[in-house]
C-alpha cells in the first residue's frame, strides 16, 4: 500500500495519472451542471415567495458550499504535506487556494445579486453568512499573499501551509462568531432534521448542480496540479524529456 | 561538563528570563511601548471628528471605536516582536536553546501583551469617558480588552512569526492576521455595546476568555512551527 503511495506522490507518475483522470471529472460534471441548470432554470417551478429570483440558488450554493469545501481540500493536503513531508500535497494547496477564493468570490457576488429583490439591497450587514463568506474571501487572499511574498517555494509551502491551519481551526470560530452578531438569513433549507423544506422540482436540479460543480472543480484542480507540478519540477529530468522528447538540448 | 550542566537554566527560568529581557527592552526604549499608545489615542480621535461630536452617536460607535483602535494598535506593534531578535541573531538562540520553543514563543507574546496590551487596557478608561460611556460598562470594556489583547498577542505572534524577515511584512501580517482576529472584535465589541445597553454581558465575556484560553493553548505550538520554518 505504501509503495501504491509513494509512487502517486511521485510527480511525474501523478502528472501521467491526472491527464488521465480529468475526462472522468470533466465530462460527467459538464453533463450534470448542463442538466441542473437547465432543469433549474426551466423546468423547476417558481417560488411562490420569491418568484422566478430565487432560481440564482443553483449557482449561489453549489458556490458557497464548494468555497468551504475547497478551504478543506487545501488545509488537509498542506497539513499532510507538513507532517509527511510530501511535496505533492502542498502542490494540491497551492493549485486549490485561487479556486478557492473564486468559488468565494462567486458565491459573494450572486448572494448579493440575489439580495437585491430579497432584502432590497446590494449588500446586508446584518446577514452572518455575507459576513463570513468576505472574511473568508480575505483568508484565501491572505494565504495567497503570504505565499506569493516569500521566494524560497520549500519556505512558501511550509509557511503558507501553517497559515492554512491556523485558518482551518479559526473558520469555526469566525462563523460562530459571526452568526452570534447578528442573524436576518433565512435559515439552512438543505440539511435539515426532517428532509429538506424545498419541493422535489427544486431540489434536484440544486443537488445535480452540487454535484456537477463539484466534478468540474476536480477536474480544474487536477489540470491545476498538473501545471503547478510541471512549474515546480521545470528543472528536473522528466520535464526535459517530456517536452524534448527526441532528446534535443534546451 | 557536569559543572555546566547544573548551572544550565531549567525550564521555567528559561521562560522567566525570556519575559525579562523583552520587558527590560520595552522600558530602555519607551518609544516602543508608547507609539502604540499614542496610535491608540489618535485613532479613537479619529472618529468624533469624522462622525460628528453629538453625544448620542459616541456613546453609541465608543465600544466599536475602542476596538478597532485596540486591534490596530496591537497590529502596529506586533511587526516588530521577532524583528530586532532576528536582525541580531538572539531568534537563533531562541531557537537552538534547550528549553521547548513553543515554551518561549509563549514567553514572548506574553512579553509582548506586557508591553503592549496591558498599556492599551489602561489607558482604555480615558478614551471611554470622552466617548460618554457610561461608568458601568468601563470595567466591562477593560475585562474584554484584557482577555482580547492577550488573545491578540497570542494570535499575532503566529503572525509575526511566519512573516519575519520578509519584505513589506507590516501590510502582510495585517492581511493574515485582521480576518483571524474578527470573533475577538466581534465577542469584544459586542459586549462593551450590550453593557452599556444595559443587556445581559455574561456570553460574550466567557466567549473571549474561551477564545483566550484556546490562543493560549494552540497557539504558542504554531508561533514555533513558523519560527523555525522563517528561520531556516
Amino acid at each position: 500500500m505504501w509503495t501504491w503511495f509513494h509512487k502517486l506522490a511521485s510527480p511525474p507518475h501523478f502528472y501521467g495519472l491526472a491527464a488521465k483522470m480529468i475526462p472522468w471529472f470533466a465530462i460527467p460534471g459538464i453533463l450534470l451542471v448542463a442538466y441542473g441548470t437547465y432543469a433549474g432554470l426551466f423546468a423547476a417551478p417558481a417560488d411562490y415567495q420569491q418568484g422566478d429570483a430565487f432560481r440564482i440558488i443553483y449557482v449561489h450554493v453549489p458556490a458557497a458550499y464548494l468555497s468551504m469545501m475547497t478551504y478543506m481540500v487545501m488545509a488537509i493536503s498542506a497539513a499532510i504535506g507538513l507532517i509527511w513531508r510530501i511535496k505533492l500535497s502542498h502542490a494540491v494547496a497551492a493549485a486549490a487556494a485561487p479556486l478557492g477564493a473564486w468559488f468565494t468570490f462567486l458565491a459573494l457576488i450572486t448572494g448579493s445579486i440575489w439580495g437585491r429583490p430579497m432584502w432590497g439591497t446590494w449588500w446586508e450587514w446584518g446577514d452572518p453568512r455575507l459576513t463570513s463568506q468576505l472574511l473568508m474571501l480575505f483568508i484565501y487572499f491572505g494565504y495567497m499573499a503570504l505565499r506569493a511574498a516569500i521566494d524560497d517555494p520549500a519556505k512558501a509551502d511550509k509557511a503558507s501551509g501553517i497559515l492554512a491551519m491556523v485558518g482551518a481551526v479559526n473558520i469555526p470560530i469566525i462563523h460562530f462568531s459571526v452568526e452570534w452578531w447578528s442573524s436576518l438569513h433565512q435559515g439552512a433549507t438543505l440539511v435539515r432534521e426532517g428532509g429538506p423544506a424545498m419541493p422535489v422540482e427544486m431540489l434536484y436540479p440544486l443537488l445535480m448542480n452540487i454535484f456537477g460543480f463539484t466534478f468540474i472543480f476536480g477536474a480544474l484542480l487536477l489540470g491545476r496540479i498538473r501545471t503547478e507540478v510541471l512549474f515546480r519540477e521545470r528543472r528536473k529530468r522528466w520535464v526535459h524529456n517530456l517536452v524534448f522528447p527526441d532528446g534535443a538540448q534546451a | 561538563m557536569s559543572s555546566q550542566d547544573t548551572r544550565r537554566p531549567g525550564i521555567l527560568s528559561g521562560f522567566l528570563a525570556v519575559i525579562r529581557r523583552d520587558v527590560l527592552l520595552a522600558w530602555k526604549r519607551p518609544g516602543d511601548v508608547l507609539n502604540p499608545l499614542f496610535f491608540f489615542a489618535m485613532v479613537s480621535t479619529l472618529f468624533p471628528l469624522a462622525i460628528g461630536p453629538s453625544p448620542e452617536q459616541l456613546r453609541f460607535s465608543g465600544p466599536g471605536v475602542v476596538w478597532v483602535a485596540a486591534l490596530l494598535a496591537t497590529l502596529l506593534s506586533l511587526n516588530s516582536l521577532f524583528l530586532s531578535d532576528h536582525e541580531d541573531g538572539s531568534l537563533d538562540q531562541l531557537i537552538l536553546s534547550p528549553q521547548p520553543l513553543p515554551l518561549l514563543a509563549l514567553a514572548k507574546a506574553l512579553a509582548h501583551w506586557l508591553t503592549t496590551g496591558l498599556p492599551l487596557v489602561l489607558v482604555s478608561p480615558l478614551i471611554a469617558v470622552t466617548f460618554q460611556m457610561p461608568a458601568g460598562s468601563i470595567d466591562i470594556m477593560m475585562l474584554t480588552l484584557t482577555f482580547g489583547t492577550i488573545s491578540l498577542s497570542l494570535l499575532g505572534s503566529i503572525g509575526a512569526a511566519l512573516t519575519v524577515g520578509l519584505h513589506r511584512g507590516t501590510a502582510l501580517l495585517s492581511l493574515l492576521i485582521l480576518p483571524l482576529a474578527m470573533p475577538i472584535l466581534i465577542f469584544g465589541a459586542r459586549t462593551v455595546s450590550l453593557s452599556a445597553a444595559n443587556d445581559a454581558v455574561a456570553a460574550g465575556i466567557y466567549l473571549l476568555a474561551a477564545y483566550c484560553m484556546l490562543a493560549l493553548t494552540l497557539a504558542p505550538f504554531a508561533t514555533a512551527a513558523a519560527l523555525r520554518i522563517s528561520n531556516e
